[in-house]
């Protein structure tokens, strides 16, 4: 029993994790005096921070998997799925559920419409022009939001029953704190179930592997490729929406910083891997909020802690904490 | 059946297939065998639509598949076990028998057929929940062909299947084969092992650096000089020392 656990990957890291969540708590309370309560509310905090990292990670590793590509542009559809939340709730004032399903249903779109008009045209292009397409496609979008909306920060308005804090003995939570990973949780396991088990979810493992061959069982590898980047911008738009809860300023170069971050919590956690990008991207946040709270005075630095785990990784395990290079038979 | 006729292929500026004329009667085993880059792989490509050719035509009981996407052509009942299986390695056995039926809708008929590819195969059935990926060489090419028939074609066309195959199970699947083909399905054969090919083929047609340049009925070929000079003894000898 205790040998198969230490066998498979997601067991160990997921046991090293609380590991790690422990001792920081014995130093916590220990060497600086953090109380417990407070302790707490910086891990929930750190846990719906890495909740949403993990719900943008998940784009970019569905789109690698099935692409062999980065979205650059990633980061730039959750800053457009936040001004798409600040026209719905702003501007159109519709009620937070209402505009929370225009922004999950619109945000789709702009992923459709950069896979088909700055990837598909180069399906069959050298890797690097896709990549440099990408590249151009983020600028695109972050210029035409700024064209469109202006460069100064738009304010979204408060949604009541998400930013409400509530406390349970002594500790304090925003609702949309526990939300999130909540949420983030029960996405995971409607998207795994439905890639495991589905038809169209076999389809998708089919294409990411060989597209000619899935395109020689029938398979229709554009609604496929199309499929993949509709569920990886919608959960960036859910990412987004939760996101403006708690950092409600938005501006066109908003998406930049996230992206990059989730960028690496895909690569940490084993990109290809969406378990590991939702793992990358609780690390992330979780590492992140704790080093602010054990070591105030670096807390400059916070936006480091992402690019340091990156270099330890690519050093340490290339192919991230849940990725293993499957062997071929020729 | 499928009908070719002056087909040319290029990659690039390099011509892989110049004007060849073929034709593949319903119900019958059609070989195709030549050396190494005379074409054979491409030609099946290009009739899956999987290579688009540069000009000529391809006929599937008279109508034309002459540039059609793979889907629409896959459709019509024709399907392809690629060269070098491309078996999909990140699914389990059971997942990649069932992707061969991905366009079907008889779910009944999906049912009898995976226990008939079980039956043919028994040694799947036994890995079923194994990672394709994980499967041995021999395992891996059983399953390719049992993918390809999952889709219940009316014409099936085979890159090389034996290849790397131990003797034994060579000789197994040229026997599942003609079982297949007793089934009602046509067959498109190409084999470097053109002595087996040729005994079980009704016609054969020879390849030469992107050319027909000979073509008969199975025993005929078998019998022609030129034809058992370049590739009954040699080939056959090439592929003994290679196993
Ligand atoms: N994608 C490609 N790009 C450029 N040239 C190609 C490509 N695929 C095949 N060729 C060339 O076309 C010619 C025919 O190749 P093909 O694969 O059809 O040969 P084959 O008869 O199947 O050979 P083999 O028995 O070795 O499999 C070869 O000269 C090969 O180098
Ligand atoms: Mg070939």
């Amino acid at each position: 029993m205790a040998g198969k656990i230490l066998r498979n990957n997601l067991a160990v890291a997921v046991l090293a994790i609380l590991l790690v969540i422990l001792l920081v708590y014995v130093y916590a309370s220990t060497a600086i005096k953090m109380p417990g309560s407070v302790f707490l509310q910086h891990l929930t905090n750190g846990l719906s921070l890495g909740s949403l990292f993990a719900l943008i990670a998940i784009g970019y590793t569905m789109v690698y998997t099935i692409l062999s590509m980065i979205n650059f542009a990633h980061g730039d559809i959750f800053m457009i799925s936040l001004y798409f939340a600040f026209f719905t709730l702003s501007v159109f004032n519709m009620p937070w559920v209402l505009a929370f399903v225009c922004v999950a249903a619109l945000t789709p779109i702009v992923g459709i419409l950069i896979e088909r008009f700055a990837y598909r045209p180069l399906r069959d292009a050298p890797k690097n022009s896709v990549l440099i397409s990408a590249i151009g496609a983020s600028f695109l979008l972050e210029n035409a939001a700024t064209y469109l909306f202006g460069g100064r920060p738009k304010v979204l308005p408060d949604i009541p029953l998400l930013s409400r804090v509530i406390s349970i003995h002594s500790v304090n939570f925003q609702v949309v704190s526990i939300v999130i990973p909540i949420l983030t949780f029960a996405i995971l396991i409607a998207l795994i179930n439905f890639i495991n088990h589905t038809k169209t979810g076999i389809a998708m493992r089919a294409v990411a592997k060989d597209h000619e061959i899935a395109r020689v069982m029938g398979v229709n590898i554009n609604r496929i490729i199309s499929l993949t980047f509709i569920i990886g911008s919608s959960l960036a738009a859910v990412g987004g929406f939760m996101w403006g809860t708690r950092y409600p300023g938005i501006t066109p170069m908003m998406g930049v910083m996230p992206g990059l971050k989730c960028f690496v919590a895909a690569v940490v956690g084993g990109i290809g891997d969406i378990k590991g990008a939702v793992m990358g991207g609780f690390i992330l946040g979780l590492g992140e909020i704790l080093i602010v709270a054990l070591f105030p005075n670096i807390s400059g630095y916070r936006d480091a802690f992402a690019f340091i785990l990156l270099i330890i990784i690519l050093l340490v395990k290339p192919t991230g904490i849940l990725g293993s290079k499957a062997r071929e038979k020729v | 059946m499928l009908k070719v006729e002056n087909l040319v292929v290029n990659y690039g500026g390099i011509t892989a297939i110049n004007n060849i004329s073929f034709d593949v009667p319903d119900k019958q085993i059609v070989a195709l065998i030549g050396a190494n880059g005379a074409g054979k792989s491409t030609t099946l490509r290009s009739v899956i639509g999987l290579t688009k050719p540069k000009s000529g035509s391809i006929e599937y009981n008279g109508e034309s598949i002459y540039g059609l996407d793979s889907q629409l052509i896959v459709s019509k009942g024709i399907t392809l076990t690629p060269e070098g299986r491309r078996i999909f390695a990140n699914l389990t056995v059971l997942e990649n028998i069932k992707i061969g039926a991905y366009l079907r809708r008889d779910e009944d008929g999906v049912k009898s057929d995976q226990k008939w590819v079980y039956e043919l195969f028994p040694i799947l059935e036994k890995r079923s929940w194994q990672m394709a990926g994980t499967l041995s060489g021999g395992e891996q090419q059983m399953l390719a062909v049992a993918r390809a028939l999952m889709s219940r074609p009316k014409l099936l066309m085979m890159d090389e299947p034996s290849l790397g195959l131990a003797p034994i199970i060579v000789n197994n699947i040229f026997a599942i084969i003609k079982e297949i083909n007793k089934n009602g399905v046509t067959i498109l054969l190409i084999e470097q092992n053109a002595n087996m090919a040729l005994k079980i083929a009704d016609k054969g047609y020879v390849m030469e650096t992107g050319k027909i340049t000979a073509a008969g009925t199975g025993e005929e070929l078998l019998n022609d000089p030129h034809v058992k000079a370049a590739y009954l003894g040699a080939a056959a000898g090439k592929k003994k020392g290679r196993l």
